[in-house]
């Protein structure tokens, strides 16, 4: 299925959802945190989409705001999407759980956890997977700030 | 401290105990850390414990500029380096979209399957270690070697080659690498068979091996099994075969399946991956088109605003390079997908239920390297 | 004619002339006792030196090759440096029984070497319950392995330890049983008459069809015995690290390792003296010359002991749940079909 006809679809069962195609490869789909569980089912399910590999999940800080970007492939139809989810809470960013979908979201959301502390509700073992329980702060974020181990140009 | 033992010492049945494998273990090859809940000799639960050689490669690049960034990749997965650069090279090159020259796309296609080989030969004595058979280790060295041998006429490196840059290659090749390819691939298609007389055939071994650590097809693709771990489920996930990159559009070869899914399956695919290695290099060595060895780039690349994702197929499975670009001389967020980091997370499912001889085998047949786990 | 005999008889009238009789005696006991220390130190560390370059030569290398002429002297240099070593251990090991383990793993297997019929006259001590006296010291070894890795307090020691004694109990019966077939033969548990019975043909060759069987269930359990490859469950490096010897370092891990190569030296003189004839040269052929009878023993025994280590360097390792399996379901009901086949071999007298 084409990136068109994907959009058709999808947005026919969530008429809210942005869609961009501009500056990427993959079709992009944006989605409300409270769409997201939702919608990855969906995607997941449906025959027509049967987004089966999730092959890249990735926190991205865009400092306004704390997003997940998940990249979707179909193993049967071949064909692509991300989908973009943001929340502009940093104290205590949260989002559903993917794992329950698909079982690599495990890991990759420990680690997202872990670098950028966004949680996720329903995950079966939240906890710090790379850095030790009692460390500060959340690397990979933009404002992290450590001037002893950082060298930064 | 205390409390926390309480707490651990709870969510354990009467007869189970904890016990900590790693992060200085042999089987574990490097300093991952296994967190093993046991009965007896049997696998209760399989907990990973990571990070004892994260360098936090992901943060360095958002500070590096593109050409610097080459070089970090080869300290992921150390044992595919040429494929890790080749991943963010090509990443780049795209987003530029540079006209690479053939000569480039070729060259890089013959060292990245060298690489595969060299990994996989690496992969196979080590593995035999695992099960006990020590010979093993210095029968895949000693093909290894020719191999680094060659890589290090190339481009001076044996293991961090180093040897792709954004907009082609370094340097052109050696005079003698066509001559010495053949020579190696003369000679490794006399040695493979040994590999089977060894290993593959011994009835211990595949007793060890066979309905051991078994993942099916729906698991693998739900786990993002990917590389032979992935194809000993029988699913087909070759991204040499379906995202085609440099010049593995002009060869054929088969992507290796089998439908077992246990450990002797991976076992196999990787066996017949280098056979089929071997193919793709003879396919290409003879006809390497003349040209430039790279493209001019500007000193500093600066990405255009966007988003780019290249995927490529290391001795693993499937690397991941997503950069997002500001269009600054440096990436906004840069995020490898590691092969080996999926292909950790299923262990627990695979390994459970069985000895703790098994966990051995089945974590030596998902050829975990911690460096691309950790990154 | 130099025998042995003569030797050892000037020695014991000269020493019987010097000082009182009780005196002697003890003095007498002591001489033997290091000349078998002697032995037993000498052999562990060049049998150490051979696996090595046996190893090599399998793995495609030299091996070591620069201390003394083709390396000859390298063992005694590694031992000199384990004696140099620092003893560390866990702060919570069972302190006693942590350093007792090791004794009993070199006491029992330097006690098994001295019932060996080396030459004609050449043996310690020659009792009439001679083999049973091998398989019971024998299985003491294993108490020290399990005390070594109870006591280690190290879990990865206490699974190697309990392997050790799931394994040697296990693989005890099958050594145990393989012999008593051949004792049918001889009808004798004494060594010298076992090695007296074999000067009209060696057992494997009498006993044919049943003594072969039971030759092959024998190295294949001896094996297990001594816990080497492909029965090394008990060290496991890629899955225990060290196994039950985890924690031991310096002279006190090489007294492992030392008995693990004395026990493989055992079990392959055991096989000699029961299967191949210990001393006895093939068809008599140094009859005369019963000196000779050393090198014939240590020549037979040395082969078997590279089979040992063929085994090792090409074999990958059963997980235990299917080397019990081996064992009980196999190589046991094997063996105790075929103690009844040679029962009726020799009832019919059709011993070669």
């Amino acid at each position: 299925m084409n990136n068109e006809a994907l959009q058709n679809l999808i947005s026919s069962w969530h008429p809210d959802l942005t869609f961009t195609e501009e500056g990427s490869q993959f079709l992009n789909i944006s989605v409300q945190p409270e769409q997201l569980h939702n919608l990855m089912k969906q995607l997941k399910t449906n025959s027509d989409t049967h987004f089966d590999y999730l092959f890249c999940l990735t926190g991205v800080d865009w400092e306004s705001a704390l997003g997940v970007v998940y990249h979707l492939e179909s193993t049967t139809h071949r064909h692509a999407v991300v989908v973009k989810v943001q929340t502009e809470d940093r104290e205590n960013p949260t989002f559903d759980t993917v794992s329950d979908i698909w079982a690599t979201a495990e890991f990759h959301e420990r680690e997202v956890f872990d670098f950028f502390g966004i949680k996720f509700n329903n995950h079966p073992n939240l906890k710090r997977l790379f850095l030790t329980e009692d460390w500060d702060g959340y690397p990979l974020r933009k404002d992290y700030v450590d001037e002893i181990n950082m060298v930064v140009k | 401290m205390q409390m926390e033992t309480i707490t651990v010492n709870k969510s354990f049945k009467s007869e189970e105990y904890f016990i900590n494998m790693g992060p200085q273990h042999p089987a574990t090859h490097g300093v991952l850390r296994l967190l093993l809940t046991i009965d007896g000799e049997i696998i209760k639960k399989v907990e990973p414990d990571l990070g004892y050689i994260h360098r936090s490669i992901e943060k360095m690049c958002e500070r590096d500029s593109y050409q610097q960034i080459v070089h970090l990749t080869d300290r992921m997965d150390y044992l595919s380096s040429h494929i890790n650069n080749e991943a963010v090279c090509l990443a780049v090159e795209n987003a530029l979209q540079l006209e690479i020259p053939d000569r480039v796309k070729v060259i890089r296609t013959i060292i990245g399957e060298l690489t595969r080989i060299a990994s996989h030969t690496l992969w196979w004595g080590v593995m035999g270690m695992d099960v006990g058979a020590l010979t093993t280790y210095f029968y895949g060295f000693r093909d290894r070697e020719l191999i680094n041998d060659i890589f290090e006429e190339t481009c001076g490196a044996r293991l961090t080659m180093n040897y792709n840059i954004p907009g082609g290659l370094m340097f052109d090749i050696h005079p003698n690498f066509v001559k010495r390819t053949k020579e190696f691939i003369a000679h490794f298609k006399t040695k493979l068979p040994e590999y089977d007389s060894l290993l593959t055939g011994n009835i211990i071994f595949q007793k060890r091996m066979k309905g051991v650590g078994i993942l099916s097809k729906e698991d693998a693709i739900s786990y993002g099994a990917s590389g032979p771990v992935g194809r000993g489920s029988g699913y087909s996930c070759d991204v040499r075969k379906h995202h085609p990159y440099s010049a593995l559009d002009k060869v054929t070869f088969n992507e290796t399946l089998r439908q077992e899914g246990d450990s002797f399956a991976r076992y196999q695919v990787r066996i017949q991956e280098m056979w089929e290695s071997m193919s793709i290099i003879e396919q290409l060595i003879d006809n390497i088109p003349e040209g430039e060895h790279q493209v001019a780039t500007n000193a500093v690349i600066k990405l255009p605003k966007g988003e780019f994702y290249q995927k490529v197929e290391t001795a693993r499975g499937e690397l991941g390079v997503y950069i997002i670009s500001t269009g600054t001389k440096s990436p906004y967020r840069l995020k490898f997908r590691s092969p080996g980091f999926s292909n950790l997370s299923l262990l627990n499912h695979i390994a459970v239920g069985g000895k703790i001889g098994d966990l051995v085998a089945t974590m030596a047949t998902l050829d975990l390297v911690i460096p691309d786990i950790d990154r | 004619m130099i025998r042995f005999f003569s030797i050892t008889k000037n020695i014991h009238e000269w020493l019987f002339n010097l000082m009182p009789e009780s005196v002697a005696s003890v003095v007498e006991m002591i001489l033997i006792a290091v000349v078998y220390l002697l032995i037993f130190a000498v052999a562990g560390l060049y049998l150490v030196l051979l696996e090595r370059r046996v190893a090599a030569w399998f793995q495609l290398r030299i091996g070591p090759n620069r201390v003394g002429y083709q390396g000859l002297l390298q063992t005694m240099a590694d031992a000199l440096k384990l004696v140099s070593k620092e003893l560390t251990g866990t702060e919570k090991a069972d302190k006693f029984l942590y350093n007792l383990a090791p004794y009993f793993v070199i006491i029992s297997s330097l006690m098994a070497l001295s019932v060996f019929p080396f030459t004609q006259d050449f043996q310690a001590f020659d009792i009439n319950i001679g083999l049973l006296f091998l398989i019971a010291i024998s299985s003491i070894g294993v108490i020290g392995i399990l005390l070594g890795g109870w006591s280690s307090n190290n879990k990865f020691a206490l699974i190697g330890a309990m392997r050790s004694g799931v394994q040697t109990i296990s693989y005890e019966l099958s050594v145990g049983l393989s012999l008593l077939t051949m004792v049918l033969l001889t009808g004798s548990l004494q060594l010298s008459e076992i090695v007296e019975v074999q000067k009209g043909g060696w057992l494997i060759v009498q006993g044919h069809i049943p003594a072969v069987i039971a030759f092959m269930i024998y190295m294949i359990a001896g094996t297990a015995e001594t816990n080497r490859a492909p029965f090394d469950l008990v060290e496991a490096e890629s899955e225990l690290g060290a196994g039950f010897h985890t924690e031991y370092s310096g002279m006190k891990f090489a007294y492992f390792f030392l008995a693990e190569f004395i026990n493989m030296f055992i079990i392959a003189a055991i096989a000699t003296t029961v299967f191949f004839g210990a001393w006895l040269s093939p068809f008599g052929i140094t009859e005369s010359i019963p000196i000779l009878g050393v090198v014939w023993f240590l020549g037979k025994t040395l082969i078997l002991v590279f089979l040992m280590m063929w085994f090792r360097w090409t074999f990958p390792r059963l997980r235990i749940d299917q080397l019990l399996t081996l064992e009980w379901k196999y190589l046991l009901p094997i063996n105790l079909i075929n103690i009844v086949v040679m029962a009726f071999v020799v009832w019919l007298k059709i011993t070669i």
